[in-house]
């Protein structure tokens, strides 16, 4: 793992900094919603997963699912973050036709989840080294979901679709400790990889069900050690949120043109108004929403209809023994266990169910080649195909089985890359492959030696000149391995050239 | 049949059960007295007569196969608060246009398992705020009492007016009601009824139109204390869909309302005894105290000194809760809407329009006092003088048993006397705590005073602890010997 890199923003009046915190949303994995039964499924027909409670009928109450306060606890957990054993239902109230009740229930000033911190593993593109660095947690805390207002069905009127309303959320949010905009998305793709990990979200962003909230301030180098230091804020910039991003490139995009918004406005003179902006993905812009003056009074105050939320230890100990492996235990274990660097380990381990293929091949087999195997030429050809795993033309047995075959020298490891396709190409088992079209490595000396013969025959002058240079062997070992359909064993034509050749 | 209306619930349910008359009769007595009374008392808002012969019909059914509930033919009326499956229900508020819930209330289907016979909605004040019935949509109910010599119509008290009038004027044999001030003992002090509010927790609030969450409870207004007990023992219980429900059993009250005081300490509060309270209230408490001694009680002087912060606290966290339930009332998806040419002239149009005076007037210092920069001043404070008016009780139930003081600082008054929303507030001085505190209080009638009206006496018990309330408002019964009724003007 290479140093952090500084990201720094060139401007007319010098160099500037980024500074940048996170709410991210994640959908609770759960059947039902969190204070009422009804259910989740996504893609019902409009206003059909709706009960009572969710349409804030009069006298309709809420009921804690348990499920979800579960969900929260194993997240919590899995953010190494500390689980509060009070915490307590706070209303948030403001008026909108997606928000039957008048008010979300939320957790304002004692959140389920206390701080914690994760690692986050950046990978640079254009080839710039990997590295990894610290985000700490601040919060985690229960939500409900509002309801979707439909504004382009009708030019008059909106639609409401209450399937979502009442919905638990957790919003996981961080402290102002990610400093550029792929480190952004790098920590989004982190939480996802853990939640997915934990099945307390299904992490699908398309559906909306984890998107983020970014909160952007720019400031200049050094200032930020001094916040740091201090813990006072007004050593960084103001502050703008980006709402209710769900992809990592909108993210990162939406990050870029927001500092370099601010930064414009500093230099000319002018001030950051501290604002909630969207981003447009087709423009590829920020917009304000609303700014702090029309910024709502929330009237936060204690639910009066739940009880505060009083869990114990024997819950929270039961949550930690079922949790699974986490990404990054699994990825510290892939690199102690299959001695594999930090990077193959974290590529193999960013998905429960690419770790497990991985593992699968790794058996009882080199690991180093079982991962290249894996990771360059199977996921390689998924991300260019766009395919999940579950798609795969090959399984996790079939590619084991041909790593074999390159192993005990049955076939070169080119050959091999021959094979894989065809297995890709739906032929099936590789070593009827390797049977069907004579794949089968020559070893025989006495077979490999004719050959040789042949060609230095052939060639009286190039195999005089390769005496001077000996490098020019290169050009014999082509040959030999044309000849031989690339079947002939390289090391034993190596060794034979050189005799022959008298190197 | 007029003379089944003037059964007391006990009587009734004895008389079903011997068969000396029929569910169809008693109902048929009181859909009649209704159709009589109802035009000049304004008790029922909504009548419901077929349901209640349907009900009658099936009790009687059940009745003669031997499988009678608790309550089974018993015609009782429901406070237009408790939703009702396929019944209008509006809190009496404008806002709820024609709602008809598709649903019922926890409270009332267990009175329906348990076999009574519904006769319709009851009047309220609009979303049980106030202390008059006159924030009603569908206007006031009349006082079945009036002063002597006097036609002026008084007051039955509220919000549970309807409920009160209903019960004192025989046009049902109870009907439930709901406190959250006084809401149900108020009524019954200006009624000569009784109605107990019972520890918060005790009756799911599932169903019941919220007006402040942690303050509403349900309870009854029945003839007399043992008509009130076998009411309750019906209303009360575990609800899985309110998590404020207490999982606790249900005792037998029913059994304890002839038990007598015999040993036990009853506290009297000094901070109870406020300036200008009426001379006959003073001593109707007086000989309270000297009828519980007699039957073997011992009086104890105790003091509750956060008492006098109990109405302004309360006056900051009923709203504030308001502020936020009444939020719901917005046009969107029932209820009555006004439509703007935009949303937010849909909502103050449908809000302005929808809720009235009082309400909105609560629903602005709810709001006000939940706002950022006044939370702390006014909401958390209020919190902590509850913690601390909680703590007075705690303090004062370590010397006695029960307390015992009037009801009101008043008897029922005419409609339009109290003009000032704050002396109309200050009607709840007496009966805000037990809220406040989450604790049962009692209403039992005790005297009339020298205009004729009755005069109600409060006991306030420890939490959970309605025996104790339902043996000392028995043994008060007995000695009071309230036998009057109003003379019939309607």
């Amino acid at each position: 793992m290479s140093e952090r890199p500084t990201y720094t923003l060139k401007g007319e009046t010098g160099d500037w900094e980024l500074v940048m915190g996170l709410e991210v949303h994640a959908q609770v994995a759960s059947e039902a919603k969190l204070f009422s039964g009804a259910s989740t499924r996504f893609g019902a027909d409009p206003n059909c997963n709706v009960s009572l409670v969710d349409a804030a009928m009069p006298g309709m109450l809420p009921v804690i699912n348990e499920k979800c306060v579960e969900q929260a606890v194993r997240t919590g957990l899995g953010l190494k973050a500390k689980i509060n054993k009070y915490s307590r239902f706070d209303r948030k109230n403001y008026f909108y036709p997606d928000l039957p009740q008048g008010y979300q229930i939320s957790q304002f000033d004692h959140p389920i989840v206390g701080e914690g911190e994760i690692e986050v593993d950046v990978e640079p593109a254009h080839g710039d080294p990997a590295y990894a660095f610290p985000v700490r947690i601040e919060r985690l805390h229960l939500e409900q979901d509002a309801g979707k207002s439909i504004h382009d069905m009708d030019p008059t009127a909106t639609y409401v679709d209450l399937n979502r309303s009442g919905v638990a959320l957790m919003e996981i949010v961080s402290k102002p400790d990610v400093r550029s905009p792929l480190e952004a998305s790098s920590y989004v793709k982190k939480l996802k990889s853990i939640v997915v990990a934990l099945g307390t979200c299904d992490g699908d962003m398309e559906k909306g069900n984890l998107r983020a909230d970014v909160n952007v301030s720019v400031c200049r180098p050094g200032d930020y050690e001094k916040f740091r230091e201090t813990g006072d804020f007004s050593h960084l910039g103001t502050r703008c949120e980006i709402k209710n991003m769900n992809s990592f490139r909108f993210i990162q995009a939406a990050i870029e043109y927001e500092a370099r918004r601010q930064i414009e406005i500093l230099e000319g003179g002018g001030k950051v108004i501290q604002e909630t902006r969207l981003f447009d993905p087709n423009k590829g812009e920020t917009r304000s929403m609303r700014n702090k003056e029309d910024a709502h009074d929330y009237r936060y105050f204690p639910d009066p209809d739940l009880l505060p939320l009083e869990i114990d230890d024997l819950f929270i100990d039961n949550i930690r023994e079922s949790l699974p492996e986490l990404p990054d235990e699994k990825r510290a274990r892939f690199e102690k266990d299959y001695g594999l660097s930090r990077y193959d380990a974290g590529v193999l381990t960013a998905d429960a169910e690419r770790a497990e293929f991985f593992e699968v091949v790794a058996h009882n087999r080199d690991a180093k080649l079982a991962a290249n195997w894996v990771s360059q030429e199977l996921f390689g050809y998924l991300n260019r195909e766009d395919l999940e795993l579950a798609d795969s033309p090959v399984s996790a047995v079939q590619l084991g089985a041909l790593i074999d075959l390159i192993s005990d020298d049955t076939i070169s490891g080119k050959i091999g890359k021959d094979v894989f396709a065809r297995m890709i190409d739906g032929e099936g088992d590789p070593g009827e492959i390797v049977e069907k079209h004579g794949l089968k490595q020559v070893t025989d000396t006495g077979a490999i030696e004719a050959i040789v013969d042949e060609i230095i025959a052939a060639n009286p002058e190039q195999a005089e000149s390769v005496k001077e240079k000996p490098k020019a062997m290169g050009w014999f070992v082509g040959q030999v391995m044309k000849a031989s359909g690339g079947k002939a064993n390289p090391q034993a034509v190596n060794q034979i050239l050189k005799q022959k050749l008298g190197l | 049949m007029t003379e089944l209306t003037k059964l007391t619930l006990a009587a009734a349910l004895d008389g079903l059960k011997r068969k000396a008359f029929s569910s169809t009769e008693i109902t048929q007595a009181f859909i009649d007295q209704i159709e009589a009374s109802n035009e000049t008392l304004n008790a029922y808002v909504v009548k419901t007569p077929e349901k209640a012969l349907e009900m009658a019909a099936a009790s009687d059914k059940r009745i003669a196969s031997g499988e009678a509930g608790a309550l089974e033919g018993a015609p009782i009326g429901v406070k237009d608060l408790y939703c009702t499956k396929g019944v209008r229900t509006t809190a009496c508020s404008n806002i709820l246009g024609e709602f008809t819930p598709t649903y019922e209330s926890t409270v009332t289907q267990q009175l329906w398992d348990a076999g009574a016979v519904m006769l319709g909605k009851l009047n309220m004040d609009e979303f049980a705020m106030g202390s008059s019935n006159e924030t009603s949509r569908f206007g006031p109910p009349a006082n079945p009492w009036r002063r002597q010599g006097s036609n002026q119509t008084l007051t039955p008290g509220g919000s549970s007016g309807g409920s009160a009038t209903a019960v004192s004027a025989d046009l049902c044999l109870g009907a439930t009601a709901s406190d959250t001030g006084g809401s149900i003992r108020q009524p019954a002090s200006f009624t000569g009824t009784v109605g107990i509010k019972p520890t918060y927790g005790r009756a799911s609030r599932y169903g019941i139109v919220a007006f402040a969450s942690s303050l509403d409870q349900a309870g009854p207004i029945a003839k007399t204390v043992e008509d009130s007990a076998i009411m309750l023992e019906a209303m009360c219980g575990h609800d899985e869909k309110d998590s404020t429900s207490l999982p606790e059993p249900v005792p037998e009250w029913r059994d304890a309302v002839h038990r007598g005081v015999q040993g036990m300490k009853i506290g009297i509060p000094k901070e109870y005894r406020v300036d200008d309270m009426p001379e006959e209230i003073e001593a109707l408490w007086a000989q309270g105290i000297e009828w519980l001694k007699e039957q073997g009680a011992e009086i104890v002087d105790v003091t509750l000194p956060h008492t006098k912060y109990a109405l302004p606290a309360y006056y900051i966290v009923a709203p504030a809760e308001a502020s936020s339930n009444l939020a719901r009332y917005d046009g969107m998806r029932y209820g009555a809407r006004v439509d703007g040419d935009n949303l937010v002239n849909t909502y103050e149009g449908t809000r302005s329009k929808g809720f009235g005076d009082e309400v909105q007037r609560r629903l602005m210092i709810g709001t006000y006092v939940l706002s950022s920069g006044y939370y702390d001043a006014y909401y958390l404070r209020a919190q902590k003088v509850r913690k601390k008016i909680l703590n007075d009780f705690v303090t004062a139930f370590g010397q006695c048993d029960a307390l015992l003081t009037p009801t009101c600082p008043s008897a029922a008054f005419a409609y339009g006397e109290k003009a000032d929303p704050v002396q109309m507030y200050l009607n709840d001085i007496f009966t805000v705590t037990a809220n406040l505190a989450g604790l049962p209080g009692i209403s039992v009638p005790a005297a009339l005073d020298k205009q004729g009206l009755p005069l109600g006496l409060q006991i306030i018990g420890k939490a959970l602890d309605e025996t104790t309330c339902f043996r000392v408002a028995g043994a008060l019964e007995e000695a009071a010997g309230f036998v009057a009724r109003p003379e019939k003007w309607w």
